[in-house]
C-alpha cells in the first residue's frame, strides 16, 4: 500500500487529488451516457445476464464490506468489549458511507431509479427477498446515519442533540444488528430462487446463512484493513487513545475473524454434504471452488490464528486483506462466475470498461468523502470537550 | 453457558429458517380452477414461424430484421427479447430436425411475480401472467428469477425501459379471442383451453401413440407447474428444455428465507438485550470485585502499616526506654519545681 514517491503529506494530497479528480470526471461522463443512452449503451448486460458488476460488486460486495459497522458496534456496546471502543467510530463511518454509496450506485443499475421508493411506499412486493433487502438497507442506512451524528454534532458543537443521540446508542446498536442480520442474509437468499442458474457448488438452501456468517468475517477484516490504511495515511488525525487501543483491536478482531472463518468453512462443508455435491469438486468449477475455500477461507483462518498466537500484527493484517479479497471473490462467484454456468461461453457476461469505470468512480467517491470527514470530525480522536465520555 | 445457549439459538434460527419448506406458505397450489393454458406439441410443429408473425402483429411489435418466411433464421439459436415475445428454434435429432416454440410459460406460481418487489407481475385467474409497467422499478430481479429465461428488457431505453414478455394475449382473451400464436398456427401444434382439459388431451395423445411421444408432459409439474404445456417425441433436453428444474415452485424455494425474517426480528433484540445485560452484569461484578480487591489491599496495607508502626514503636520503646525514663524523670523533676510555684499562683487567683 505504500506509495513510492509520496514522502510528505503535501505531495500525497496532490497526487491523490489529481487521480481522484480524473476518476470523478470520468465517472461523470459515463453517468451522462448512462442516463441519456440507456443501460445498453454503457453495459454488457443482456437478457440472459440482467445483473452485472453493478450488482455483484457495488451491491453485494459493498454491503458485505460495510459489515464492520454492525460487528464493531455489537462487540463494543452489546458484548461489552469496551477496549474496541476506539474502533467504533471509524467503523460506523465506513459502514454509513458504504451503504450510502451502495444506494447511490444502485441508481445506475435501476431502469427507473426515481421509483426506488415505490416498493416501500407505494406497492409492497412482500414475497420478494429484494423487498426485504431494500427495506432493511433503507432502515439501516438511517440507523447508521443517526449513529454517526454524534461525531458531527461534536464537530459542530451541538451538545444537546449529541447527548440525546448518545443515550440511544444501545437501542440503535441492537436495531442495527437485527437489520444487518436480515439484509446480509437476504442478499444470499436472493439467489435461492434460481437453483437452475447458480452452479450447485455455490447454490445452497443455506445461502442466507453463508452470506450472514461471511459478512461477519468481512466486517472484522475490513475494520483491521481499513484501520491499517488509515494508520498510514491519516496518522496525524489519531489521538493517543486511538493509537493505544489499535493493536488490541487488531488482536481481538483477528481472533474473532479466525473463529468465524472456521465456522464458515464448517457450514460450507455441511452445505456440500447436505446436497451431496462432492462429486462436483473434480470439475473445473470444483477446482475454482477449492481455490476459494482453501485460499481465501482456510488460509486466512490459519493466518489469523497464527498471528494472534504470535502477536504478530503484520500476519493478522495480511490475513485481513486475504479475507477481504475472499469476500469479493465469493460474491463475484455467486453473482457472476457461477451464475448462468449452464450458458455457452458466448452468452456469458463480462463487464465493459465503462461499467468498471463506474464502480471505480463510486469507490473513489467513498475514499474522498471518508478523507473529508476524518480530517475534520472526531473520528480517530476524541473530541476534547467529550473526553472519556462515551 | 448463556453465550452457548445464544449461539445454539442463533443456529436454529438461521438454519431452521433456511431449510426450504420448513415454514413454507406453500400448501400446494395447483392453479386457479378453470384457468387457461396452451399445449404445444413438438411432434406437430414444422418451424414455419407463423406463430411468431402472429405474435408480432397482435402485440404491435417493431418489424423484425428478417421476414417471417425467411427460415434461415432458424439456423441460429435465439431467445425472446424486447421485440420478440416468442421464438421458434430448430434442433437436430435422430428423427430429423425438430422445432420448439418458446415464450413465457405462465407458471402457476411464477418466479417473476414472487421475485418482484413492487408486485408488477400478477397471475390472473384466467392463467395469464401479466406485467404492469407503471410500477416497475427496473431492477430486473424478475429476469434473474425466471427459470425459463423469458423476460427481456429494453436496455436501450434510457428513461422508460420495460420488461417484455408474452402475456398469453391477456387483452385478447378478455375479448374472447384466442392468443395470436394459437390462431396463427396452421398445424394445430398449439391448442388453447382449460389447463385441466389440456392435460387430459396430452395424456390421451401419449396413450394413443406411445411410440410417437415420450411419456412426460413438460410443465405439468416443472417449477410447481406451468400453464403452458409441452409434448415431445424426444427427451425434452434435446429440444433445449431443462429437465433439472425440479418441481418446487419459486415461493417454495424462498419460503425458508422469508420465514426467518420474523424469527430474526423477534429473537434478536431479546437475545442481544440479554447478552448486553450479561456483559453489563459481568462488568458490574468485575467492578465490585475490583473495589473489594482494592479495599482488601488497602486494609491489608494499613494493617501491615499498623503492625510495622507498632513494631517500630515497641522497638523504639525498648531501645529508648531507659533514656526516656531518664528524660521523663528529669522532666518531671524539672516540672515539679515550678509546679509548686504555679499551684501557689493559681490558689491566689481563685
Ligand atoms: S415463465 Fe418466467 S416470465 Fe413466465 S411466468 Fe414463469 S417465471 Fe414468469
Ligand atoms: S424489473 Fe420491474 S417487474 Fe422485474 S422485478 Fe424489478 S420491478 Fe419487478
Amino acid at each position: 500500500m505504500s506509495n513510492p514517491g509520496n514522502t510528505g503529506p503535501k505531495s500525497v494530497i496532490n497526487t491523490f487529488n489529481v487521480i481522484a479528480g480524473a476518476i470523478i470526471v470520468m465517472g461523470l461522463v459515463i453517468t451522462v451516457l448512462r442516463f441519456t443512452k440507456g443501460l445498453g449503451a454503457v453495459t454488457n448486460l443482456d437478457d440472459n445476464n440482467p445483473w452485472g458488476i453493478w450488482i455483484g460488486f457495488d451491491l453485494l460486495c459493498g454491503v458485505a464490506l460495510a459489515a464492520g459497522g454492525y460487528t464493531t458496534s455489537a462487540a463494543c456496546y452489546i458484548f461489552g468489549l469496551k477496549r474496541f471502543h476506539s474502533a467504533v467510530r471509524p467503523a460506523i463511518l465506513t459502514a454509513f458511507l458504504g451503504y450510502a454509496l451502495v444506494v447511490f450506485a444502485l441508481q445506475y443499475d435501476l431502469g427507473r431509479p426515481w421509483r426506488l421508493p415505490y416498493p416501500i411506499f407505494y406497492q409492497q412486493g412482500t414475497t420478494s427477498l429484494l423487498f426485504e433487502v431494500g427495506l432493511c438497507v433503507m432502515l439501516y442506512l438511517t440507523v447508521l446515519f443517526i449513529e454517526f451524528t454524534p461525531a458531527m454534532f461534536e464537530w459542530l458543537g451541538m451538545k444537546k442533540l449529541r447527548a440525546v443521540v448518545v443515550k440511544l446508542t444501545l437501542a440503535l446498536t441492537i436495531f442495527g444488528v437485527v437489520l444487518s442480520t436480515l439484509h446480509q442474509s437476504s442478499l444470499g437468499a436472493l439467489y435461492t430462487i434460481a437453483p437452475s442458474k447458480l452452479h450447485p457448488l455455490w447454490y445452497s438452501p443455506y445461502l442466507p446463512v453463508f452470506f450472514f456468517v461471511s459478512s461477519i468475517a468481512a466486517g472484522l477484516s475490513m475494520v483491521i484493513f481499513e484501520g491499517t490504511l488509515s494508520h498510514k495515511k491519516l496518522h496525524r488525525m489519531m489521538d493517543e487513545e486511538y493509537l493505544k487501543h489499535h493493536d488490541g483491536v487488531v488482536l481481538g478482531f483477528g481472533k474473532a475473524a479466525s473463529l468465524v472463518l472456521f465456522a464458515y468453512f464448517a457450514i460450507k462443508m455441511i452445505g456440500l454434504a447436505y446436497d451431496n455435491n462432492w462429486h462436483y469438486l473434480t470439475s473445473g468449477y470444483g477446482l475454482w471452488f477449492m481455490v476459494e475455500m482453501i485460499g481465501f477461507v482456510v488460509l486466512p483462518c490459519f493466518l489469523f490464528a497464527l498471528g494472534v498466537r504470535e502477536k504478530n500484527m503484520s500476519i493478522i493484517k495480511k490475513a485481513a486483506i486475504i479475507t477481504v479479497l475472499g469476500i469479493v471473490l465469493n460474491r463475484f462467484n455467486v453473482s457472476l462466475v457461477a451464475f448462468n454456468y449452464h450458458l455457452p461461453s458466448s452468452e456469458r457476461y463480462f463487464p465493459t470498461l465503462m461499467e468498471i469505470g463506474i464502480s471505480i468512480f463510486v469507490v473513489t467517491l467513498g475514499v474522498v468523502i471518508f478523507r473529508f470527514i476524518t480530517t475534520r470530525m472526531p473520528i480517530f480522536f476524541e473530541h476534547p470537550d467529550y473526553k472519556g465520555e462515551h | 453457558m448463556l453465550r452457548r445457549t445464544f449461539l445454539g439459538m442463533l443456529g436454529t434460527a438461521c438454519v431452521g429458517a433456511s431449510i426450504p419448506g420448513v415454514a413454507s406458505a406453500s400448501k400446494e397450489f395447483n392453479g386457479y380452477p378453470g384457468s387457461k393454458g396452451v399445449l404445444f406439441d413438438a411432434t406437430r410443429c414444422i418451424g414455419c414461424r407463423k406463430c411468431e408473425e402472429a405474435c408480432n402483429k397482435v402485440n404491435e411489435l417493431p418489424a423484425p430484421d428478417k421476414k417471417y418466411d425467411d427460415l434461415t433464421v432458424l439456423d441460429t439459436k435465439r431467445r425472446t427479447d424486447a421485440k420478440t415475445l416468442t421464438v421458434v428454434n430448430k434442433y437436430k435429432s435422430a428423427k430429423g430436425p425438430l422445432f420448439r416454440k418458446s415464450q413465457c410459460n405462465h407458471c402457476l406460481e411464477p418466479a417473476c411475480a414472487s421475485a418482484c418487489f413492487v408486485k408488477a407481475f400478477k397471475k390472473l385467474p384466467n392463467g395469464a401472467v401479466v406485467y404492469d409497467e407503471s410500477v416497475c422499478v427496473g431492477c430486473r430481479y424478475c429476469m434473474v428469477a425466471c427459470p425459463f429465461e423469458i423476460p427481456a428488457y429494453e436496455y436501450d431505453e434510457p428513461l422508460t425501459p420495460r420488461v417484455m414478455k408474452c402475456t398469453m394475449c391477456a387483452p385478447r382473451l378478455a375479448e374472447g379471442k384466442l392468443p395470436g400464436c394459437v390462431e396463427g398456427c396452421p398445424k394445430e401444434a398449439l391448442v388453447f383451453g382449460e389447463r385441466d382439459e389440456l392435460l387430459k388431451i396430452a395424456r390421451k395423445r401419449i396413450e394413443r401413440n406411445p411410440d410417437r411421444y415420450i411419456d412426460h408432459i413438460y410443465g405439468e409439474k416443472e417449477m410447481g407447474g406451468t400453464s403452458w404445456l409441452y409434448l415431445s417425441g424426444v427427451p425434452f433436453s434435446e429440444i433445449g428444455m431443462r429437465e433439472d428444474l425440479g418441481t418446487k415452485s419459486a415461493p417454495e424455494l424462498t419460503a425458508g428465507a422469508l420465514a426467518s425474517v420474523p424469527m430474526v426480528a423477534g429473537l434478536w433484540p431479546a437475545l442481544l438485550g440479554g447478552i448486553y445485560a450479561v456483559s453489563k452484569r459481568k462488568d458490574k461484578v468485575a467492578e465490585e470485585e475490583k473495589k473489594e480487591a482494592v479495599a482488601n489491599a488497602i486494609a491489608q496495607a494499613s494493617s501491615q502499616a499498623e503492625k510495622t508502626l507498632s513494631e517500630a514503636l515497641t522497638k523504639a520503646d525498648v531501645a529508648n526506654k531507659r533514656q526516656i525514663e531518664v528524660e521523663v524523670k528529669k522532666a518531671v523533676e524539672e516540672a515539679l519545681t515550678p509546679k509548686e510555684e504555679q499551684e501557689e499562683n493559681s490558689e491566689e487567683e481563685s
